[in-house]
């Protein structure tokens, strides 16, 4: 079935990939700068040292991410798991949670002098190391594992039941259908969560900073943070560029060229929900124990701060929150409809260029989030002054920061969908929008929702786009938290992290909860 | 909700109609200290301020991108580096001679490009249950003695802290600032992410002694007035008594510069200096403004001569912290 794509996708796909490759472009323009004294810089054995140390790292907290989701997923997705919408909607939560409070929760707990170390002691138990490599991959899997858990969930509600009861019926044990059937045709879903997860580490500084942990993004951020050196800084980042492209080739090859969809006549049922018996308590300790570590601690030290200074005034929250909420929503959205075009291309119309351009959109996710920032002010300032200081152009950072994560999403439920369904459709008569409308939108639901979610959850906290790009006097939840912690006023930051992680549950909830409604089938 | 979503685009779109005489203000300094301040300079002057708050370097880099076409008219950097760079790439303009002669020549640029509102001093901040007042050298060089070994915190990603770097190279070379980089390092400190996190380590016992700016210890006090951690100031003239100052700047690109002129005579203000002595315990600059309790005066201080200007040299310090494994 190898058709051309229609123009109109085309210009749109070009037009998104080209947004995408701005902070590569602009990397390239500062790095044309470098002289001697900055190239002498990047070709020391310490960057390979550097460069060794942050792949390794990615690399354990992907997997670890993974092993972690996979249950999860499957729990909330497939079984008859007690308030499973309500499991979904916690186990999200932690893509919320402020990289501040989440770091603060972990020295306060195992650091040395942490509310842990006497118990432990007490008990003749060791502390957990939490410093350097240990605790890098504690706090990153924490903050990272909904990435891979949503991707997943999503790929668990399209996958087409007839698989499995296929199996079963050809006489595997369920554990061994679910190894062999189930597990394997989550292979996009997991794609796309292990791009999500081992980018967002290469790119990660607040958390290696605090656990002390020497990474690349740090030399990166150094340069940021004190020596004013552009293009010795945007050498860095075009070596980060560079990783990104080599495991983005990795990540295509491992991929194959599998189908995910099903071939047979007819439609795909919902399927029916796996019971889980006397495994009903375990599955429950398991969710529990993840959200009390996930949630239930940041949360905790949030309310102990905030019972502190409850005279402490941290003023109206109601302004900080709507802009929150609606430059997240628009981002969200804006990311979903970007990330279209590029899914549709891979998936529909597969061919090198088609390919290329969805890759592109993962060109800037593994860069620090203050080098995308300056990107995007350079594109501001010298293409399109009359959006710069507007709205417009936080969005428009936030689509280019996030649009991997929709792509990723969005692209493993494409693949899942039969295009046979969207053909008839068009043969019954059906106009292209219609078929759009009534066939594959809906099919899709799932998978454009997920995105969405971890752009709006993610999009909440961002913190420097925000900063220089808002428009002057915008105040949103994650700026009013930095205000207060960049002085140490633990006290007042509660009140709005608080808020904003409310915001950001209730955000999902509601996209969680029209997962249900007109499921296909 | 769409709908909404969109109405909020199309008002952010619409910028609003110039009123008054108005100054647009790059902040790297915190809004809960400069917003009160600001809200009086209108009160005097009838100017409205419009305020981009966030992180000294990352605006520093705003400005760079943004060159001749920047919105803003004022930088309010958190330390001198950031506005030297600035200067070096030609971004700022010559301030009025009577609101730079308010302040020392030390703490301004000898372009006359910036002038410094505020103070900060590099202390040892030190556990005072561990260590005793009498026990701590009288030069930062001191604490490359073996008996500090495991006992001190640093925080070497942090500007305030390259920037005394810088100092310790410009002072007495890029020899002894390794020598004294990897003294440190053979006493195994523990590494923070910034001045806040070494105070709380100290607070808890994690270290006996560590490197900060001054004021850090009075904030962390008002939270909890019986910290067990006091300042240690070493000995005037000696690299690590440097004193880094907050400053103002207006920028070349600036289109309301009458404005911006009157802001920064404000932050030299009696009334201005007063504030920053109080609610941040820096060290004002303007002579005969109180110097906050419990603080020396700043001439006792002794930062060492040096133009703060060149603090921006960061290449060769971040090239030695690497160099010596530091970073």
């Amino acid at each position: 079935m190898r058709r051309r794509a229609p123009v109109g996708l085309w210009v749109a796909g070009v037009a998104v990939a080209a947004l995408a490759l701005v902070p590569a472009v602009y990397l390239c323009v500062r790095a044309a700068e470098a002289d001697a004294g900055a190239w002498g810089l990047l070709l020391r054995d310490r960057t390979w040292g550097l460069l060794g140390r942050t792949l390794g790292l990615a690399a354990a907290v992907t997997a670890c991410a993974a092993v972690l989701s996979l249950p999860l997923a499957w729990l909330t997705a497939r079984t008859d798991l007690p308030g499973r919408h309500l499991w979904t909607v916690l186990l999200c939560v932690p893509l919320a949670v402020p990289t501040f409070v989440s770091g603060y929760v972990l020295l306060a707990a195992f650091g040395v002098g942490g509310a842990l170390e006497e118990p432990l002691t007490r008990w003749g138990l060791p502390v957990p190391h939490v410093y350097g490599f240990p605790g890098a991959l504690l706090a990153l899997t924490v903050s990272t594992y909904p990435y891979f858990f949503l991707a997943l969930r999503a790929g668990l509600q399209s996958q087409d039941p007839a698989w499995l009861e296929g199996a079963r019926s050809l006489g595997l044990t369920p554990v061994r259908a679910f190894f062999r059937i189930t597990v394997p045709l989550l292979r996009p879903a997991f794609a796309s969560g292990a791009l999500l997860v081992g980018l967002y580490v290469l790119s990660d500084f607040g958390a290696v900073a605090l656990v002390q942990y020497d990474a690349f993004s740090r030399a990166i951020y150094v340069q940021y943070e004190g020596a004013y050196d552009r293009s010795y800084a945007a050498l860095l980042g075009l070596a980060l560029v560079s990783v990104t492209v080599g495991v983005l080739a990795l990540e295509l090859w491992l991929r194959g060229r599998a189908g995910y969809h099903r071939s047979a006549k007819g439609a795909a049922r919902a399927s029916a929900p796996v019971r889980l018996g006397r495994w009903r308590v375990p599955a429950l300790l398991l969710c529990g124990a993840v959200v009390a570590v996930g949630v239930g601690l940041p949360v905790g030290v949030l309310v102990y701060w905030g019972v502190r200074g409850l005279e402490v005034e941290s003023g109206p929250l109601l302004g900080p929150a709507w802009s929150s909420v609606s430059a997240s929503m628009l981002g969200a959205v804006a990311a979903v409809v970007g990330a279209l075009p590029l899914a549709f291309l891979a998936v529909r119309y597969p061919s090198r260029l088609t390919v290329v351009l969805e890759r592109v959109s993962y060109a800037g996710y593994a860069l620090p989030p203050i080098v995308l920032a300056l990107s995007l002010v350079f594109l501001g300032v010298q293409a399109v002054p009359f959006l710069y200081g507007t709205l417009a152009m936080l969005v428009l950072a936030y689509v280019v920061r996030f649009l991997p994560q929709a792509v990723g999403v969005v692209r493993a439920s494409l693949l899942q969908l039969n295009p046979h369904l969207p053909e008839a459709a068009a043969s019954l008569g059906q106009p292209p929008s219609g078929v759009l409308r009534r066939v594959t939108a809906p099919l899709l639901r799932p998978g454009l929702l997920a995105g969405a979610a971890l752009v709006f959850l993610t999009a909440m906290k961002e913190l420097p786009a925000t900063l220089l790009l808002a428009p002057i006097g915008f105040e949103t939840l994650a700026t009013r938290v930095w205000a207060a912690t960049a002085e140490g006023r633990f006290a007042e930051a509660a009140a709005p992290a608080l808020v904003l992680m409310a915001v950001s549950t209730l955000g999902v909830g509601l996209l969680v909860s029209q997962e249900g409604r007109s499921s296909p089938g | 909700m769409v709908r909404l979503l969109l109405t909020s685009l199309v008002l952010a779109l619409s910028s609003p109609a110039l009123a008054a005489e108005t100054v647009t203000i790059y902040s790297g300094r915190n809004e809960k200290l400069v917003g009160p301040l600001l809200k009086k300079f209108t009160a005097k002057t009838g100017i409205e301020v419009k305020v981009r708050y966030g992180e000294t370097p990352q605006l520093a880099a705003t400005l760079m991108e943004e060159g001749e076409k920047t919105p803003a008219d004022v930088f309010f950097a958190q330390d001198a580096g950031a506005l030297g760079a600035l200067a070096k790439a030609g971004r700022l303009q010559k301030l009025p001679q009577e609101t730079l002669a308010k302040v020392d020549a030390r703490f301004r640029s000898p372009q006359d490009v910036w002038v410094g509102t505020s103070g900060r001093a590099r202390t040892v901040a030190y556990n005072t249950k561990k260590v005793k007042p009498d026990a701590l050298p009288k030069s930062i060089l001191g604490f490359t003695d073996a008996k500090w070994k495991g006992r001190l915190g640093w925080a070497p990603t942090n500007a305030s802290f390259q920037a005394f770097v810088t100092t310790l190279r410009l002072l007495q070379g890029d020899e002894a600032a390794t020598e004294w980089l990897q003294g440190i390092q053979a006493n195994a400190p523990r590494v923070y992410k910034n001045n806040s996190a070494i105070i709380e380590a100290l607070a808890r016992g994690e270290i006996d002694a560590g490197f900060v700016n001054h004021y850090y210890l009075f904030s962390a006090k008002k939270n909890k007035a019986d910290l067990p951690v006091a300042n240690h100031f070493v000995a005037a003239g000696d690299p690590g008594a440097l004193v880094n100052v907050a400053g103002v700047a207006i920028l070349t690109g600036s289109k309301n510069v009458d404005a911006a002129k009157k802001l920064a005579a404000y932050l030299l203000d009696a009334e201005a200096q007063a504030y920053f002595a109080r609610e941040t315990y820096e060290f004002p600059l303007v002579s005969g403004v109180k110097t906050a309790e419990g603080l020396p005066a700043l001439d006792k201080v002794g930062s060492p001569d040096l133009d703060l200007s060149k603090l921006d040299d960061l290449r060769g310090t971040v090239k030695l912290l690497q160099d010596t494994g530091v970073l």
